[in-house]
């Protein structure tokens, strides 16, 4: 699923009906339902969605990182070929930050506050690639540099605390591309930036993939950024996937009745048109706990029908490529 | 909109304020001067009733400590506000309180904003009941005003702040600040921590409160899009000054400062293509040392000799548009003007 | 109905599970609670009641039944002197649990204030307060009790300045702790921005919320209080005797230990159940009171 014609390789990772559950104070709620979801070598599959919709979830279930009270109860995940679920636990261990590489929101919440930058980097290098102390004191100089770092050799000797929110989020990617991983799970990495620096941080993405071709799955909730950003686009609302094709396809032609409501809800900043009223989604974020059968859109949708609440969990694919899980919807009413 | 004749609402002049910083034992035995952070550094502007200023800067740039020292949550070091006439920082007890009716701020986390242990009802109703402007019989009605105002169900006066959802909360806040009938709101990044579509109705809130009630207000954010949709004028911050500043249709098609296109092209617009080198490099300077001549040349394309040595002045580029600047290059981008 | 429809594709197992899991955690923590609740009422109850339920005087001596088991006139059994033992932990209980409960929640209501005033204002108020927890909590309590028993004559008193002079010290300084965290919470800004003055901030705003780790910590503290007047007593000081007391009884039956085993372990018995009540309601309040920030108070 590519925007050329799909590649005959097999892709990278393949998600299966991946359902997580969830449980809490409300009860049972399912994060994530019956996804299916697919990245190909050197491709950028961008999970939009507001805050609950389950892309975070998503994203560290590949990993096995489901944290308590949470667990996946169904679904494949598949790294070429092999169902990560199925394989021992030692070898999954193998796979994380070797072969698949994840940064987060929150640097600090990676990098231990007590040790230096040098010291993490190192311990890394050494106990993933097998490097000797010396070989991974000059890989670690290498990786500063590489990721926009000035002064590399210094700063290996500061702590987290005395670099600023963009120069640990740099760490946290050198950390990350230390093993070239083939596959990079970004989850909000630039949303507690600034905005020039979230710019930065993504470019220096961007450069990375294309030197490495490795493929990044790039969780988000803003949609300019994964509008710029994503070759393939994902839309989450309520642990289902709404919509999914090209970045330009979903954000330019959107066919489901959510993301047209994201984007017409986006302030522009065209600042001669931007003074009319937005037009928002009505009502209230989804409550995991009470979801209606069917579609779980429908509370706030202006095209709901009564059919909505047989509607499958799957995407309509009448449009090549490009999938929505609103069947009665199509591209010709949006204008 | 023409506010030349109207008497400003708030006038800041010249505000300062530094912070302390840390110093170890051995520099003070060494003789070192404690360190500053400067997080002010000569701050001024104007607000006319009813008319929306937006105030946007990175971190470092200063916009929440300014509008901490204008509703005195922070003491600046220098410089003066002055609210309808009357000196702010100087105020009495007496007067402050006057003053605090008038002036109300809304904050950015809708989960810390309101005291968890409080309904909405008692939150809502308190401040009218502490200034005396309702007995307890008439709270019922207050509050029932207030919730329709934002938009809410009078059904969640009940309710304590876990059970409703991050907008929500946002509403109640906003209908606690409007209890005392303020003439000026300062927003700090109200709007920050909502989702999209949440974030769009209340934006649109504040629009139909603005226009309703003739409120004017400083709109802080970082998001140059949701400062956009709602403000008439705009300053931009940058290491603890404003850079430029101006009706934001013309700032935003027409920015003269080089800090103010970067910020416009750094921000990622549905519907533009990716530019190939980012927008700004760099890093901002560490507010203890500010950078000589001007703050911003550590990181402008523009920089000239002159930019090193000397603060630049201000520079009306524009009907009501003033920018800092020594170079004001021609070819700045900024967002394209609609063909209407 | 519809959510079952809606879930039919999870098996049966794994939601049965996480169903479990979602109510487990709410259900201990109510379980936990309750038992706590009914122990240390039960034994409250019973102590106050102790005359109505026909358990007269504590201190009646009889030497012809002196040192007898227990049995079902004697349910702990008697001293060496003769008195039921039952009737005296039940006497006893009055006095302890009076001490525990007065000494913990004066000593809260104090440290609290102060606590919450030192970190909300800082400065030389928060430095005197502070060093005097300090200094209060680093002081030999054994010789500050000996020195005001000196003061004070034999008795309870001595005891109950002791504790209160001592105990405020630990809420105070969890308090201030908390309230310098608490300070900078938006809704104290707020508070601020709304023209509320110190005084409501301080005591409708900030206390309230400043409770819950005071109260959890209480539970223990009720406890540790009521062993500090129980060893007080074993060592002569504090309750002069024949007043029953915990502690005292338990010295008292030192001495028999190996032959009238009854007399220090019943007692003793008595004193663990009473603190492990209030331990399991702390943990239950803590559960309770932590997953919704307070609120539910």
């Amino acid at each position: 699923m590519t925007a050329t014609t799909r590649s005959d390789a097999s892709p990278l990772l393949k998600i299966t009906d991946l359902t997580i559950g969830f449980a809490d104070s409300r009860g049972v709620v399912l994060a994530a339902d019956r996804l299916n979801l697919q990245v190909d070598q050197n491709q950028t599959l961008g999970l939009l969605g507001e805050s609950g919709c389950g892309k975070s979830v998503t994203l560290r279930s590949i990993l096995g990182l489901v944290p308590y009270p949470g667990e996946v109860i169904t679904g494949q995940i598949e790294w070429m070929g092999r169902d990560l679920r199925r394989i021992p636990r030692r070898e999954r261990a193998k796979f994380r930050g070797k072969e698949i590489s994840m940064i987060f929101q929150d640097p600090t919440s990676c990098l231990n506050p007590v040790f230096t930058i040098g010291n993490q980097m190192i311990e890394t290098l050494k106990v993933k690639l097998g490097m000797s102390a010396q070989d991974a004191h000059h890989r670690a100089v290498e990786l500063l540099d590489h990721v926009g770092i000035p002064s590399p050799e210094q700063r290996l000797k500061l702590y987290p605390h005395q670099l600023s929110g963009g120069m640990r989020q740099r760490v946290m990617i050198a950390i990350a591309i230390s093993t070239r991983p083939r596959l990079l799970l970004a989850d909000e990495p630039t949303t507690a930036l600034d905005v020039t620096i979230q710019d930065q941080i993504l470019k220096l993405l961007d450069d990375l993939k294309s030197e490495t071709g490795m493929s990044v799955i790039l969780v988000s909730h803003d949609v300019g950024v994964v509008a710029q950003n994503a070759d393939l686009v994902a839309v989450m609302y309520a642990g289902r996937i709404m919509e999914m094709g090209t970045a330009q396809q979903v954000i330019q032609h959107p066919r489901h009745p959510y993301t047209r409501g994201l984007l017409s809800a986006l302030p522009e900043i065209d600042a001669v048109r931007a003074r009319e009223p937005l037009t928002p989604i009505p009502g209230q974020p989804p409550n995991l706990a009470k979801l209606p059968p069917g579609c779980p859109f429908q509370p706030r949708c202006s095209h709901v029908r009564d059919e909505c609440e047989d509607i499958p969990v799957e995407l309509d694919r009448r449009y090549p490529e490009h999938g929505s899980a609103c069947p009665f919807v199509d591209a010709e009413v949006f204008s | 909109m023409t506010t030349d004749n109207l008497k400003p609402l708030l006038e800041v002049d010249d505000l300062v304020k530094t912070f302390a910083g840390k110093s170890s034992v051995l520099d003070h035995l060494r003789g070192k001067p404690q360190p500053r952070l400067i997080a002010l550094d000569g701050v001024s502007l104007t607000l006319p009733p009813n008319e929306v200023l937006g105030l946007v800067g990175e971190s470092g740039s200063g916009k929440t400590t300014l509008a901490r020292c204008i509703v005195r949550l922070e003491t600046p070091d220098s410089g003066s506000a002055t609210f309808d006439g009357q000196d702010v920082l100087a105020a009495g007890p007496a007067e402050l309180r006057q003053i605090r009716r008038d002036m109300q701020m809304i904050y950015q986390d809708p989960y810390t904003s309101l005291n968890p242990r409080m309904s909405v009802q008692t939150a809502v109703s308190e401040p009218a009941l502490v200034h005396g402007l309702v007995e307890k019989e008439g709270t019922e009605r207050l509050v029932r005003e207030l919730l329709g105002r934002v938009g809410l169900p009078f059904s969640v006066a009940e309710l304590r702040p876990r059970a409703l959802s991050g907008g929500q909360r946002q509403r109640v806040a906003i209908a606690r600040a409007l209890a005392l009938n303020p003439r000026v709101i300062i927003a700090d990044e109200a709007v920050s921590a909502l989702d999209v579509s949440i974030q769009a109705q209340i934006l649109n809130l504040f629009a139909e409160l603005i226009h309703d009630l003739g409120l004017a207000m400083i709109f802080i954010a970082h998001q140059l899009s949701v400062i956009a949709q709602l403000s008439d004028r705009v300053a931009i911050m940058y290491l603890g000054r404003i850079v430029e500043t101006g009706p934001t249709v013309s700032v935003f098609t027409n920015p003269r400062h080089p800090y103010t296109s970067a910020l416009l092209d750094a921000h990622p617009q549905v519907g533009e293509e990716k530019r190939q080198e980012p927008a700004l490099t760099g890093e901002i300077p560490s507010p203890y040392a500010i950078p000589k001549g001007c703050r911003f040349n550590t990181r402008c394309r523009f920089a000239e000799p002159e930019c090193f040595e000397v603060d630049p002045p201000p520079v009306e580029v524009a009907p009501g548009h003033v920018a800092w600047c020594h170079v004001l290059p021609e070819t700045l981008s900024g967002t394209h003007r609609s063909t209407d | 109905m519809n959510a079952q429809k809606s879930r039919s594709h999870i098996p049966r197992a794994a939601l049965a599970r996480l169903q479990w899991r979602a109510t487990a955690e709410r259900l201990f923590s109510t379980v936990t609670l309750w038992a706590g609740i009914i122990i240390v009422a039960s034994i409250t109850l019973l102590s106050v009641a102790a005359p109505l339920l026909g358990f007269e005087n504590p201190n009646e001596t009889n030497l012809m039944e002196a040192l007898q088991p227990p049995s079902p006139e004697h349910w702990f059994g008697t001293d060496d002197v003769g008195r039921d033992i039952f009737t005296r932990v039940l006497y006893a209980g009055r006095i302890d649990l009076t001490f525990g409960v007065l000494t913990t929640y004066t000593s809260l209501v104090v440290g609290l204030i102060l606590g919450a005033l030192a970190g909300y204002f800082g400065g030389i108020l928060d430095t005197i307060v502070m060093r005097a927890v300090d200094l209060v909590i680093s002081f030999p309590f054994i010789v500050l009790i000996l020195a005001i028993t000196a003061i004070t004559g034999p008795g309870i008193q001595g005891a109950y300045i002791g504790v209160l002079a001592v105990s405020w010290a630990l809420y105070a300084r969890l308090t201030r702790g908390e309230m310098l965290a608490l300070r900078e919470n938006q809704y104290i800004m707020a508070a601020k921005t709304l023209g509320y003055s110190t005084g409501r901030i301080i005591f409708v705003h900030s206390i309230p919320n400043l409770l819950r780790s005071n109260l959890v910590f209480s539970m223990s503290d009720i406890v540790l209080n009521i062993l500090t007047l129980a060893a007080l007593s074993y060592l002569g000081l504090g309750i002069a005797p024949p007043t029953p007391e915990w502690g005292e009884i338990v010295a008292q039956g030192q001495r028999n230990l190996f032959t009238a085993w009854w007399i220090s372990t019943l007692p003793g018995l008595i004193i663990v159940l009473v603190g492990t009540g209030f331990s399991l309601i702390g943990d239950g309040l803590a559960d309770r009171l932590g997953e919704d920030g307070g609120a539910a108070l």
